[in-house]
């Protein structure tokens, strides 16, 4: 079934997030973050490059504020040292929610044709990084859990956005 | 130039109820000259400061945030400078430690030492206000107003390194004192 924008709008919602700190995505840009912008329940707060939202999301975390990274896989491989010292070492819940660009529809992330998409999960499991695939209707009730989890034990979590949201 | 250490010492006497992000050599030194349960010093990456000081300022804008970051830490983030003037927190002060090179890392020199204008950039990215500062004196009478100013304000302080303070990256980075800072802030 369709992912649909306005779903994963709900459930960022209803996960407490207020703050998505945000990079455009190709897959995500269109329907998810330019509705995000025009949303007066969401503070956007836009980066020049993803590893600043790792920081960001983690400075806010520690005022008792929630939020979300929004960026794409390409962001998230140039990231990985911020991933490492300040989310996984320090101990801090950084959800991202990562477009996975390029991924062929119904193709496992491990399996696609492409390099920079069969990688990003083999390297999230060697950092210890829960991971989730939104690629379906189905998979929507998986984002809100995913977030408490994050937060419950200080650790971050992706959510991979394997397909375009209409 | 000032010695870093007499430099901090300078801004902790103005001090009264700030969050203090502070990295690398600052941090060290900042810990031991002021200590509180406000520092935040859990920057965890090179580069990362301003960017958790953006996070803290925007998620309490009703408190005030100073970062103390380095000269070749902000070369790593410059696109920060952006992001914090787009954002335009009225809360952050951010304070650059210029001493030309990366001390931490064996003392090299920064890319364009002494030639790069930390305040000419942060103004080119959009902070409206910068101040650099050579002399203690200078920057003993002028601490005190610009801590009150709105921001984000940008102040390249020109320091040399300090005398010798204990090297402690578990303490900086400990995730038990970043919990301390975590219910200080949320109190």
């Amino acid at each position: 079934m369709e992912l649909k924008a306005s779903d994963i709008i709900r459930e960022i919602k209803r996960a407490a997030i207020r703050f998505v700190v945000a990079l455009p995505d190709r897959t995500t840009s269109e329907h998810l973050l330019k509705p995000i912008l025009q949303d007066r329940e969401l503070r956007v707060v836009q980066v020049c490059k993803e590893d600043e939202g790792i920081s960001i999301c983690s400075g806010l975390y520690s005022t008792g504020q929630r939020a979300l990274l929004l960026i794409q896989h390409t962001g998230l491989l140039d990231s990985i040292n911020s991933l490492r010292g300040v989310a996984v070492e320090g101990q801090n819940p950084v959800c991202m929610m990562v477009g996975l660009l390029g991924k062929e529809p119904g193709v496992a992330p491990t399996q696609s044709q492409r390099y920079g998409l069969r990688i990003v999960e083999p390297i999230l499991d060697a950092m210890g990084i829960e991971h989730h695939l939104i690629e379906g209707a189905e998979d929507i009730t998986k984002i809100a859990p995913a977030v408490g989890r994050a937060y419950e034990r200080s650790a971050p979590v992706v959510l991979l956005i394997g397909r375009e949201p209409r | 130039m000032m010695k870093r250490d007499e430099c901090l010492k300078v801004l902790a006497r103005h001090r009264t109820d700030e969050i203090v992000v502070a990295v690398y050599k600052a941090a060290q030194e900042w810990i031991h000259i002021c200590p509180s349960d406000l520092n935040y010093t859990f920057t965890g990456a090179m580069g990362q400061g301003s960017s958790h000081a953006l996070g803290l300022a925007l998620g309490r804008p009703d408190k005030r945030v100073i970062v103390l970051d380095g000269d070749g830490s902000l070369l790593m983030n410059l696109g920060s400078l952006v992001t914090i003037a787009n954002a335009a927190p009225k809360n952050l002060i951010h304070c650059v430690c210029e001493n030309g090179t990366y001390e931490t890392n064996g003392a090299v020199s920064i890319p364009g030492a002494r030639r790069v204008s930390f305040v000419g950039l942060a103004r080119a990215a959009g902070y409206p206000k910068g101040y650099e500062f050579g002399s203690l004196e200078e920057w003993e009478r002028e601490v005190g107003r610009i801590l009150k100013e709105e921001g984000p304000i940008l102040v390249d302080l020109k320091v040399v390194p300090a005398g010798e303070y204990p090297e402690d990256f578990r303490r900086l980075y400990s995730v038990e004192f970043r919990e301390v800072f975590r219910k200080t802030v949320q109190k």
